[in-house]
């Protein structure tokens, strides 16, 4: 049996799909098989991010109405073959899936798949409901702004109260150039509010705009802070320890200067 | 020492960051007493339990309330006592 990974927020805007799509690749990458869900009914874009906007046929909402076979319904990527996406349905709202009908589609899934990973919608309501119903395991990503981790700590005691204890956080956009002014709240800071085990912090990078502007995970293009920080991510949620990227931003001398000058 | 001189001129900035962590802490107390009142139930009840263990306590008039102020989380429990229970003196 695989492990169901859903990817949560509370928030919109922080990063769900993005985390979604790299974690997804980022395992296709190291071979596993991946299912990636869109959970988010009515306002799909997982299937954007990844590159597969061209290729839908069948939906989620088919799948669980029973208009097609799972099978039919499961996009393979164009890139890496264990790698499929099951994207949601643009002309239906939440209310057409239920969470019992979730759990059963992930257990169906898990038995073909190494992991699969479900793209949560933004809210707490029937959406999150459906998304969290056959996870194993939640990841909560979240911004380090008031906002995005007040929602978090919701969002944790959501999840605790449907009995999913354990959920691991993603501190996404992090700017270190920032945290070290003391203008954002750094890595410890939201630990401590926020009391969950850290899975990971993504520095912010333009390459996630150009990376989704292409329809390509930042994963598959070595390099980049973002895409280092999530194959980091892959790496752990496999088990091996992976010690925090350093984010560390040295001052030249003459940016030093300069601030000692108030310029 | 870079940071000394700063403040000793007057111009260092506190970082907004504190500002946010504060704001934050508070607004996430808020957030988190939101309580069922079958939560207070069972907690009065419990109450209860305990105190009638050393006192007899008037149940009708007892009150038991989470009350937040600015800062902080507080359980107000007003329990009118009828009588201590004799021998409950303790050693």
């Amino acid at each position: 049996m695989g492990e169901v990974l859903v990817i949560t927020s509370g928030k919109g805007g922080v990063g769900k799909t993005t985390t979604a799509a790299n974690l997804g690749t980022g395992f296709a990458l190291s071979g596993k098989r991946v299912a990636l869900i869109d959970a988010d009914i009515g306002l799909r874009n997982l299937d954007v991010v990844m590159g597969l906007e061209n290729r839908i046929v069948y939906d989620l909402v088919d799948v669980v109405e029973g208009n097609c076979r799972l099978k039919q319904a499961l996009i393979r990527d164009k890139r890496y073959e264990t790698l499929y996406l099951l994207p949601a349905a643009q002309t239906r709202d939440k209310n057409a899936v239920n969470p019992e009908q979730m759990r059963q589609l992930c257990e169906e899934l898990s038995r073909e798949f190494d992991y699969v990973i479900i793209d949560c919608p933004a809210g707490i309501e029937q959406g999150f409901r459906n998304a969290i119903a056959g996870a194993t395991q939640a990841i909560i990503v979240t911004t380090p702004e008031v906002s995005a981790v007040r929602d978090a700590d919701r969002i944790i005691g959501l999840l605790e109260s449907e009995g999913k204890s354990d959920p691991k956080l993603i501190v996404n956009r992090i700017r270190p150039q920032m945290v070290k002014k003391g203008d954002m709240m750094d890595i410890d800071d939201i630990i401590d509010i926020l009391a969950i085990d850290l899975l990971g912090v993504i520095p912010e990078d333009e390459y996630i705009v150009i990376s989704t502007n292409r329809g390509e995970p930042a994963v598959t293009q070595p390099g980049s802070l973002a895409s280092t920080a999530y194959k980091n991510i892959v790496r752990r949620l496999s088990g091996e320890t992976v010690p925090l990227m350093s984010l560390e931003v040295h001052d030249s001398f003459f940016s030093r200067v300069k601030k000692f000058l108030r310029l | 020492m870079l940071d000394l001189i700063l403040k000793l001129f007057g111009k260092e900035s506190s970082g907004s960051k504190n500002i946010a962590k504060e704001r934050l802490r508070l607004v996430l107390v808020h957030d988190r007493v939101n309580v069922s009142p079958q939560f207070m139930e069972t907690l009065k009840d419990d109450m209860i339990k305990v105190i009638s263990n050393y006192m007899e306590i008037n149940e009708q008039e007892m009150e038991v309330n989470l009350t937040k102020s600015k800062s902080s989380v507080a359980i107000v429990a007003n329990i009118p006592v009828n009588r201590m229970k004799r021998g409950t003196s303790i050693q």
